[in-house]
C-alpha cells in the first residue's frame, strides 16, 4: 500500500457540552485503503467519521483532503459519501429514485442517470427492484440500496457507519465479503466504523483501535492481533488473559509465581508489567509436565473449541482447547516464550467485556 | 369485550352524526308540510355568489395559515425540547378561551375607535377602516384557525428523521435542496390535514363574518338565518348545508388525490 495520502486528521479535538469526545487525534488515510475505526461504543469512532463527512466541526485541529484544508466545508461540497447506520433511505422515494438522488441533485442528464442506476443495481444484485418501495425491502436489500445510493456518486471516499450492525450473522458475513469486493473493484477508499472486532479483522487493510477519544493502536489486522500495544487493545481484539507481572531482566518475566522466558526487552529491572496471553496459546499437558498447574472450573463447548475457565492460585485464566477437560480436574499448562506478550502498565481503563461484549 | 367497549361510541356517532345527516337530507328534499320537493335545492342556486365568496375567503385564510404555519411548525420541530414545549403551549393557549370571546376581542381592537386606531392616532397617523372589511374576516379566521394548521404539520415534522436530512446533505443537497427534496415531500401529510382542518371550518364559519365583517353574509350566516333567525326556512337551510357539505367533500377528495401522489409512502 504505497499510495498517496488522501485524508489527514491533525490534532483533532472535539468537545460536546464540555466533555472531550475526541482528544488530540492524528490519523492519515491513504488512497484506496480500507481503514476500520474500531472501538467500544462512545470511543469517538463515529464522531471521527462525522468529522470527515463534515457533520461535526472539530474545536481544534485540521482536516486535510488531498493536502487541502477542508475545515468548514459543508457536507454537500465534500467528495465523500456516507452509508448511515440503519441506512436512512428516503421513505418517499422508490429504489430507483433513492439511488438516483445524488445524480439528480448534481443535474446529471436523465439518460446517464438511467444507465448508471442500472449499473449500480447489478453491482448490488437488485436488478428488477427499481419500482419497489424501500420500506418494504428486507434489511439486506435496504443495505444494498444504501450502498448503491452512495457509490453511484463515485466518491473518493466512502464512509460506512456500522453498516452491517442491523443484519443477522449469516447476512453480515456475506455482506462483509461483498463490501470488500466492491471496495476492490471500484478502487475507492473505505473508512469503516464498527465495534465488531471480527468484522474489522476480516475486512480491513488497516485497523485503528480507539478508546476514550484516543487512538490506541494503528496497524494491519495481523499486527493488531499478534502484537497489541497495550492491554486495552489486547483485551478488545479477541480474548486475552491479562495478568500482573514483573520484568526481571531482558527476556525474563515473573508472573503467577513463576519465572518465564519471553521475547521482550527494554524494561527497567523489577518494572511491573501487564502480561497478555491469548487463550488459544496456552497448551494443556499432564500436571507434572506443566509450568503451571490449573484446576478446571468450567468447560463450555463453543463449536470449534472448548472455552475453559481455569483457576491457578485464585487467578482465573481463559483457555481454548479442542480437547474436553473434566471440571475439577487438575491439568498442567505450557506457555511458549513467543506467546507471552509484555506490555507497559497502562492507565487506560481496560474494556472488560472483550470484543464480544456489545455485539447484537 | 372489545365490541362492548366500542358500543357507547357507536351510539354517540349514530345519534350525533348519522341521525343529523339523515335529517339534513330529509329536510333538504321536503317542503314545510313534509312533501317531497327539489325546490329547496333549486333555490340554493340563488346563493351561488355567497357560496363562492365563502369558499374564496376560506381558501385565502387557509393559504395565509399555511404560509405562516409551515415555517412556524418547522421552527418548533427543530427547537430544543423545552423550547418546543413552550411554543406548543403558546400556540394552543388562545384556544383555552372561548372562540366567541376571542372574536369579540378582535372587534374591540379593529373598531373605528378601537385599540389599533387609537394607537395610530397617538403616533399621529390617520385612522384605518378595518372592521367590516373582508380583510377583517380573513384576519379573524387566520387568528382562530392557525393552530389547526401548525399542530398537524409540527407533528409530522417532529417525527422526521434527522438522518434523512444528513443523508440528503451527504448526497450533495444544500439547505434549499434538502427542503425541496426531503423535508417538503415528507411533510405533505401534515400539510393536507392542516389544510383540511382550517379550510372546512373557515368555509362554513358564520360568527366571524358577522362580528368582524359588518353586514357581510357568508354562507354560514345565511344557513344560520334559515334555522334560527328571520327567514325561518329549515328546509332551505338544510339544502344549503347539504350543498356546502358536498362542495367541501369534493374539495377534500381532490386534495387527498393530490396528496397521495405527492407522498406515496410518507404516511407509512
Amino acid at each position: 500500500m504505497e499510495n498517496e495520502e488522501l485524508i489527514s486528521l491533525k490534532n483533532i479535538v472535539v468537545e460536546f457540552d464540555g466533555e472531550r469526545i475526541i482528544d488530540n487525534l492524528n490519523l492519515t488515510i491513504k488512497d484506496r485503503e480500507f481503514v476500520t475505526l474500531l472501538g467500544p461504543s462512545g470511543c469517538g469512532k463515529t464522531t471521527t467519521l462525522r468529522i470527515i463527512a463534515g457533520f461535526v466541526e472539530p474545536q481544534a485541529g485540521d482536516v486535510l483532503f488531498e493536502c487541502k484544508k477542508i475545515n468548514g466545508v459543508p457536507p454537500y461540497k465534500r467528495p465523500v459519501n456516507t452509508i448511515f447506520q440503519r441506512y436512512a433511505l428516503f421513505p418517499h422515494l422508490n429504489v430507483y429514485d433513492n439511488i438516483a438522488f445524488g445524480l439528480r441533485v448534481h443535474k446529471v442528464p436523465n439518460t446517464e442517470i438511467r444507465q448508471r442506476v442500472s449499473e449500480m443495481l447489478s453491482l448490488v444484485n437488485l436488478q428488477g427492484f427499481e419500482k419497489r418501495n424501500v420500506s418494504k425491502l428486507s434489511g439486506g436489500q435496504q443495505q444494498r440500496v444504501a450502498i448503491a445510493r452512495a457509490v453511484i456518486n463515485r466518491p473518493k471516499v466512502l464512509l460506512l457507519d456500522e453498516p452491517l450492525a442491523a443484519l443477522d450473522l449469516k447476512l453480515r458475513q456475506s455482506m462483509q465479503l461483498e463490501l470488500k469486493n466492491i471496495q476492490k473493484s471500484l478502487g475507492i477508499t473505505f473508512v469503516y466504523v464498527t465495534h465488531d472486532q471480527e468484522e474489522a479483522l476480516s475486512m480491513s487493510d488497516t485497523i485503528v483501535v480507539m478508546n476514550n477519544g484516543k487512538i490506541q493502536q494503528i496497524g494491519s489486522p495481523i499486527d493488531i492481533y499478534n502484537e497489541p500495544q497495550n492491554a486495552f487493545v489486547a483485551d478488545f481484539i479477541g480474548e486475552s488473559n491479562i495478568i500482573d507481572g514483573v520484568m526481571l531482566s531482558d527476556y525474563h518475566v515473573r508472573f503467577a509465581g513463576m519465572d518465564f522466558d519471553c521475547v521482550d526487552k527494554g524494561f527497567a529491572p523489577e518494572e511491573p508489567v501487564d502480561v497478555v496471553i491469548r487463550p488459544e496459546d496456552i497448551k494443556i499437558v499432564e500436571p507434572e509436565k506443566g509450568q503451571l498447574v490449573f484446576t478446571v472450573e468450567s468447560c463450555i463447548f463453543k463449536g470449534v473449541h472448548y472455552e475453559m475457565i481455569m483457576d491457578c492460585d485464585g487467578i482465573k485464566w481463559m483457555v481454548h482447547s479442542t480437547k474436553f477437560e473434566q471440571v475439577g480436574d487438575r491439568v498442567g499448562m505450557l506457555i511458549y516464550p513467543d506467546d507471552i506478550h509484555i506490555m507497559k502498565k497502562s492507565d487506560v481503563p481496560v474494556y472488560t467485556d472483550g470484543g464480544e461484549g456489545d455485539r447484537r | 369485550m372489545k365490541k362492548r367497549a366500542a358500543l357507547p361510541y357507536i351510539v354517540w356517532m349514530l345519534v350525533f352524526t348519522i341521525v343529523p345527516m339523515i335529517m339534513v337530507v330529509y329536510f333538504a328534499f321536503t317542503t314545510k308540510e313534509g312533501a317531497f320537493t327539489l325546490e329547496n335545492l333549486i333555490q340554493v342556486k340563488e346563493y351561488a355568489g355567497t357560496f363562492w365568496e365563502s369558499i374564496e375567503l376560506g381558501a385565502v385564510s387557509t393559504l395565509i395559515c399555511l404560509l405562516f404555519g409551515y415555517p412556524m411548525a418547522a421552527i418548533m420541530a427543530r427547537s430544543k425540547a423545552h423550547v418546543q414545549r413552550t411554543l406548543v403551549l403558546l400556540c394552543m393557549m388562545p384556544m383555552w378561551m372561548n372562540f366567541l370571546l376571542r372574536t369579540y376581542a378582535w372587534m374591540t381592537i379593529l373598531e373605528n375607535n378601537g385599540l389599533f386606531n387609537s394607537f395610530l392616532q397617538l403616533i399621529g397617523l390617520p385612522k384605518l377602516q378595518m372592521i367590516n372589511t373582508s380583510g377583517a374576516i380573513v384576519l379573524g379566521m387566520v387568528y382562530n384557525f392557525l393552530p389547526f394548521m401548525i399542530i398537524p404539520i409540527y407533528t409530522v415534522m417532529v417525527k422526521l428523521d434527522t438522518r434523512l436530512v444528513e443523508a440528503a446533505q451527504d448526497l450533495g443537497c444544500n439547505w434549499l435542496g434538502v427542503f425541496r427534496r426531503v423535508i417538503l415531500p415528507l411533510s405533505v401529510p401534515g400539510i393536507i390535514s392542516g389544510i383540511t382542518m382550517v379550510f372546512v371550518p373557515a368555509a362554513s364559519t358564520f360568527i366571524i363574518s358577522k362580528l368582524l365583517g359588518g353586514g357581510t353574509m357568508l354562507i354560514g350566516d345565511i344557513i344560520e338565518l334559515q334555522i334560527t333567525g328571520g327567514a325561518n326556512n329549515l328546509n332551505l337551510g338544510a339544502a344549503m348545508s347539504l350543498v356546502l357539505m358536498i362542495i367541501v367533500l369534493i374539495t377534500m377528495m381532490v386534495m387527498n388525490v393530490f396528496g397521495d401522489r405527492e407522498s406515496e409512502v410518507a404516511l407509512v
